[in-house]
């Protein structure tokens, strides 16, 4: 009897990958925090059960070929332009659910007009902002979130405040805008975060879903290669560094 | 009916149904009646927070599968080409519309013919054409609106519409065009939701220049030869016996026109060559009305653009001469005819 237990026990399925997320090696860094995301947001596809309704748009920048690794209609974007085509698309197909997924320069940088216009409209979308505090796609040079002192390419002796300004807080500025209906700054830096970080885009897309409007996650994400580190240390940097400067928690949540 | 209201509501019987634009003079009634007649018939206007972000709205919604337009003037389209661009790669169907004016920079408000050069030889970066039509009426204007979108949709890339500041301003009687009532499916490439059937993904990016980006090209230029085997259209007038062809595009081709009567009451034998499709140009057909011409003068709102291609097509056989002014400047007729009469001296 006990044996029977046993054996059942080993053969039920405790855990399978998700279908949503494509089967395929990725391009992406050791340690590097899109993987994770990726994941999260396949899942979340296939819990919600939305994998023939999402449209998925990749921003130019690492997550450039998102829409490989997910198993969802996907869209390309021009740097910065990811609000602007999820505008069109979901004005189109109200029915999509469209998920515009933007690294710091693209989102904050070469296109602060985009996010800022199409998060006053309100557009009923869900943005998925990657902040690894840093360009990572062109080898490391400064992004509007690299933090002051913080060693770049293209900033050698460390982000100048006096030169370059200080990093934008994304979040804190969207929550000036009376539209948006959900903000959230989470991370993928810890299992606890990535529990969080998991229930934030939830939340995100099933406000999507339900026609209630714009949503905004923003994740603070590990880039080991950029910030020349090992992976745990990357992690670490993300508590003691980030954390401090970009508090973690919820904006909005109407 | 002014010309660009005329362009809106033909657009609207095309089945345009998403308008996305910026404002910016002289094209302002165009995002104005879109605004008030789109909602009439379930479509959707936005003005966007920038030229950048209207293109790339109608990026969206061209990969969504529907009729879409922008319109702009000079200055903003010139914002626009790195989306242009784009959409050439991902072979996505739009119209665009440049209301030209004076240039370069922020120039004039008036009229001008000074984006040729952008319109027809890409005016953003990488290998790639515009169907660019000239029509030189309000009438031809609304026709050609139509059409453009047919044209967008059979070969999946932008139709771009040249008009510029006078012909988008000017009233004009108008028979309002019919729907041509063609269809094209785009069910094996738009984004709306992979239902039954396997993702599509709507890219330009081709990371192996060995193989899949140079296909991309080629595939494009096939298209694009396909296009200048087909697409060409032109106008001919009084070009018979002609001893002199003027040419010109758009509304300069109007001054032509009178140019060639005024001539004719002198007993001067000049006809006139117009080119509808500036891009493919129609180079065989000029190349023909050219045979055994005394001479060609080339008349443009610049400083001469299409005179470029104009001595391609005639390619030597007829000497080419130009006459143009620049900044919004309108050449006058009797600077075109004391020309002609010049050549017989």
């Amino acid at each position: 009897m006990q044996l029977d237990t046993k054996e059942k026990l080993r053969e039920k399925t405790v855990f399978s990958p998700t279908p949503s997320l494509n089967r395929r090696p990725h391009h992406y860094c050791a340690g590097c925090g899109h993987g994770i995301v990726h994941r999260l947001l396949a899942e979340l596809i296939d819990e919600l059960g939305i994998p023939q309704k999402t449209v998925l748009i990749a921003p130019v920048g690492c997550g450039v070929l998102a829409f490989f690794y997910i198993n969802v209609d996907g869209c390309e974007a021009a740097h910065g332009r990811v609000p602007a085509v999820a505008t069109g698309l979901k004005r189109v197909n109200p029915e999509n659910i469209v998920i515009a997924y933007q690294g710091d320069g693209d989102l904050l940088a070469i296109g602060t007009a985009e996010t800022i216009h199409t998060a006053n409209r309100g557009e009923n979308i869900t943005v998925v902002f990657i902040n690894n505090a840093l360009y990572g796609m062109t080898g490391g040079q400064m992004a509007p979130t690299s933090l002051v002192g913080q060693k770049t390419k293209t900033s050698p002796y460390g982000r100048s405040a006096a030169e370059a300004g200080y990093p934008i807080r994304a979040c804190e500025l969207i929550d000036t805008l009376e539209a948006p209906v959900f903000i959230e700054r989470t991370s993928v830096h810890s299992v606890k975060h990535i529990i969080r970080t998991k229930k934030a885009l939830k939340k995100g897309l099933k406000n999507q879903m339900e026609n209630r409007g714009y949503s905004f996650i923003e994740v603070l994400s590990m880039c080991p290669t950029g910030w020349g580190m090992k992976p745990v240390s990357a992690t670490e940097w993300i508590e003691k560094q980030m954390v401090p400067y970009y508090p973690l928690g919820n904006f909005r949540d109407r | 009916m002014k010309g660009n209201e005329a362009l809106a509501e033909a657009a609207v019987i095309a089945g345009c149904r998403y308008f996305f634009g910026y404002p910016i003079t002289p094209q302002n009634e165009v995002p104005a009646y879109f605004a008030m007649r789109l909602p009439q018939v379930g479509g959707t206007f936005i003005q966007a927070e920038s030229e950048i972000a209207a293109i790339n709205m109608v990026f969206g919604a061209a990969a969504a599968g529907a009729r879409v337009m922008t319109s702009s003037s000079s200055p903003g389209i010139s914002l626009k080409q790195e989306g242009i661009s784009y959409m050439a790669g991902a072979e996505l169907p739009a119209v665009v519309v440049n209301m030209m004016r004076g240039g370069p920079g922020l120039g004039n408000i008036a009229g001008s013919q000074a984006d040729y050069f952008q319109a027809t030889k890409g005016g953003g970066h990488g290998d790639y054409r515009l169907i660019v039509l000239a029509p030189n009426s309000v009438q031809e204007l609304a026709d050609l609106t139509v059409l453009a979108f047919d044209l967008a949709d059979r070969y999946r890339m932008i139709c771009m519409i040249l008009g510029d500041g006078f012909l988008g301003q000017m009233s004009e009687p108008l028979v309002l065009p019919e729907p041509t009532g063609l269809k094209f499916d785009k069910s094996e490439w738009i984004l709306d939701g992979a239902k039954g059937r396997k993702p599509h993904i709507v890219r330009s990016l081709r990371l192996r220049p060995e193989d899949a980006l140079e296909k991309l090209n080629l595939k494009l230029q096939e298209k694009y030869r396909e296009i200048m085997q087909h697409e060409t259209r032109s106008e001919e007038y009084n070009t018979a016996d002609a001893e002199y062809l003027l040419v010109g595009f758009g509304i300069s081709s109007r001054l032509l026109k009178s140019a060639v009567q005024a001539l004719k009451s002198q007993g001067v034998k000049a006809g006139l060559f117009r080119p509808i499709t500036l891009w493919p140009f129609p180079s065989r057909e000029l190349a023909a009305c050219a045979q055994g011409k005394k001479k060609v003068l080339v008349v443009e709102m610049n400083a001469g653009q299409m005179v470029e291609d104009v001595r391609l097509a005639v390619n030597g056989s007829v000497p080419v001469d130009f006459l143009g002014r620049m900044g919004g400047m309108t050449p006058e007729i009797e600077s075109i005819t004391e020309r002609i009469k010049s050549y017989a001296a």
